[in-house]
């Protein structure tokens, strides 16, 4: 498939990379001056339901300096870091384990898939009235609906990758004698590391997203009580920037993981 | 890896994880160790489904609220899917769309779909439009992206032959593209209904006077824990039977057309 997508990349144009480049600054830059038409210019959409450029940036200044919603940016964006990174963390690290074990034992997954099974249609946006009951509107509540939304994918991703794993490899390490615990740390996890990343990524993904609307129904600080706020004051500039600041949170984690992940897989000649 | 187990003892594990599971729930409620309102027994919760399916609790009965939660899901699931679906065809056969697009939805992507609520209510309200909206922003993603990725990887020589045959723009994508992509499309769909049911499971909860996320967040102003697990059960319910529908059609597709690329 990957060369397969190199082939189709390289047909036609000489420098594919570079023009795709080219439109994206540009259709940026366009989408950057109709906004500006669109509101400042001649006011077509009122500054009521979408804020101006000119706004945006003054309740950006607002929340980075004087603060909103109780605190500063900083301030905000550090809670909400500090729980999806500790929650995300910790479910990664049992669901990889839960995953492994599921994937290696088959006794161990016939006991616990079933109620795996029972669990998992639930989606964890649907935990949060139940934590909240449970451990109020403070961190605890929080990291509770992380660590279930980060759980799953890291299970089944861990689980699907011990199985597919070339059985060829897993004979010639059992035919040499390799003792269970080698086996397990230079055999298992190394070969199904590329899916357990897979695993992971998605993991990041539900926890991020599973973060922001825990905050969205109650918080006393994080990025989510910001946007929240910003819609009880009807304060659009505010919105988009709260917006603005969960995407790039998004985007940045997805950055580090993916350096991570091309770390660890060095080895392979990807 | 060791050799697979036999159907009865497949069968036999699993009723002792799941007796296990539910005897550490019951043993934990009984012996006092957490209170019925923080945790209550397994068959409270039965108990307080089959009340709220006759009768009303924040306005309405459990079924009232299912159907209204229902009713705005497939609102902005099929906007989603007769929005992305197309759009991603075009960008799969329009490689200058493609350019144009992607970079604006590479930008869009990392924004969580719940961090919409706010202009969603914004613009158009907290009955109907607002969490369609949700919804909608939840399950777009992967209808575009599962059809963008199933038109660019159809087969080379199907569009060759077709365009060699002076076949327009619009049938190549009707006639060539579309049916060649459908495996993806179905695909694409099945994880937009998982992640769109979830995303407006969160809309209800933040804004909405209705529907099941807002029965539960009722539930919890209340202190019933037995309501919002039930209401938890409920939603769990409805997402594995609509799962259910699309893996099937997934397969019947497959059967037909060969595997997703």
């Amino acid at each position: 498939m990957q060369a397969f997508a190199e082939t189709w990349e390289g047909q036609g144009d000489m420098r594919p990379r570079m023009r795709r480049t080219f439109v994206a600054v540009t259709t940026l830059s366009a989408l950057g001056v109709a906004w500006f038409v669109l509101t400042t210019e001649t006011g077509l959409i009122s500054s009521g339901r979408f804020p101006d450029p000119a706004a945006t940036w003054a309740a950006m200044r607002q929340l980075a300096g004087p603060g909103y919603a109780g605190s500063t940016l900083v301030v905000h964006v550090a809670q909400s870091l500090k729980l999806v990174l500790g929650g995300f963390l910790f479910a990664s690290a049992l669901g990889v384990s839960v995953g492994l074990l599921m994937g290696w034992n088959r006794k161990a997954e016939a006991l616990i898939n079933p109620v795996f099974l029972l669990l998992r249609p639930i989606p964890p946006l649907a935990w949060i009235p139940l934590a909240i009951l449970w451990l109020g509107l403070g961190d605890a509540a929080k990291i509770m609906v992380i660590v279930i939304a980060a759980f799953v994918p890291s299970v089944i991703n861990t689980s699907t990758g011990v199985r597919t794993i070339d059985p060829t490899i897993v004979e010639a390490a059992r035919m040499l004698g390799t003792p269970h615990w080698r086996y397990m740390s230079e055999v298992l996890v190394p070969a199904s590391l590329p899916a357990i990343f897979t695993g992971l990524r998605l993991s990041l993904q539900a926890a991020w997203t599973t973060l922001v609307a825990a905050e969205l129904v109650g918080a006393l600080a994080g990025i989510g009580l910001v946007l929240n706020v910003a819609q009880q004051d009807i304060y659009p500039a505010m919105i988009l920037s709260a917006m603005f600041v969960v995407g790039v949170l998004g985007w940045l984690m997805t950055l580090l993981l993916g350096l991570v992940e091309s770390y660890a897989l060095g080895w392979r000649t990807a | 890896m060791e050799p697979r187990l036999q159907p009865l003892e497949t069968i036999a594990y699993g009723a002792i994880g799941l007796v296990t599971f539910f005897a550490i729930w019951t043993i934990v409620v009984l012996s006092g160790a957490v209170p019925h309102t923080f945790l209550p027994l397994p068959t409270a919760i039965l108990t307080r489904f089959t009340f709220l399916l006759t009768h009303s609790f924040a306005g309405a009965t459990l079924p009232q609220h299912l159907l209204a939660s229902i009713d705005r899901y497939l609102g902005g699931f099929l906007l989603a899917a007769l929005v992305g679906v197309p759009l991603g065809l075009l960008m799969g056969w329009f490689r200058w769309l493609d350019d144009i697009l992607s970079p604006i939805f590479d930008g869009l992507r990392f924004i969580a779909p719940i961090a919409w609520v706010p202009f969603a209510a914004l613009w158009f309200g907290t009955g109907y439009g607002g969490p369609i909206m949700i919804i909608f922003a939840g399950a777009f993603s992967p209808c575009l992206i599962n059809a963008h990725r199933g038109a660019r990887f159809v087969n080379a020589s199907l569009t060759e032959a077709a365009s060699m045959l002076g076949t327009g723009h619009f049938r190549t994508i009707t006639e060539v593209l579309l049916p060649a992509s459908l495996p993806s499309i179905v695909a694409g769909l099945r994880v937009a209904a998982g992640l769109g049911w979830q995303s407006l499971v969160g809309a209800e909860l933040i804004v909405a006077a209705n529907g099941i996320g807002y029965m539960m967040v009722q539930g919890q102003a209340n202190l019933q824990t037995s309501t919002v697990m039930a209401g938890m059960v409920s939603i769990g319910l409805v997402g594995f039977g609509m799962d259910r529908l699309l893996r099937l059609a997934e397969r019947a597709v497959g059967k037909r057309l060969g595997r997703p690329a």
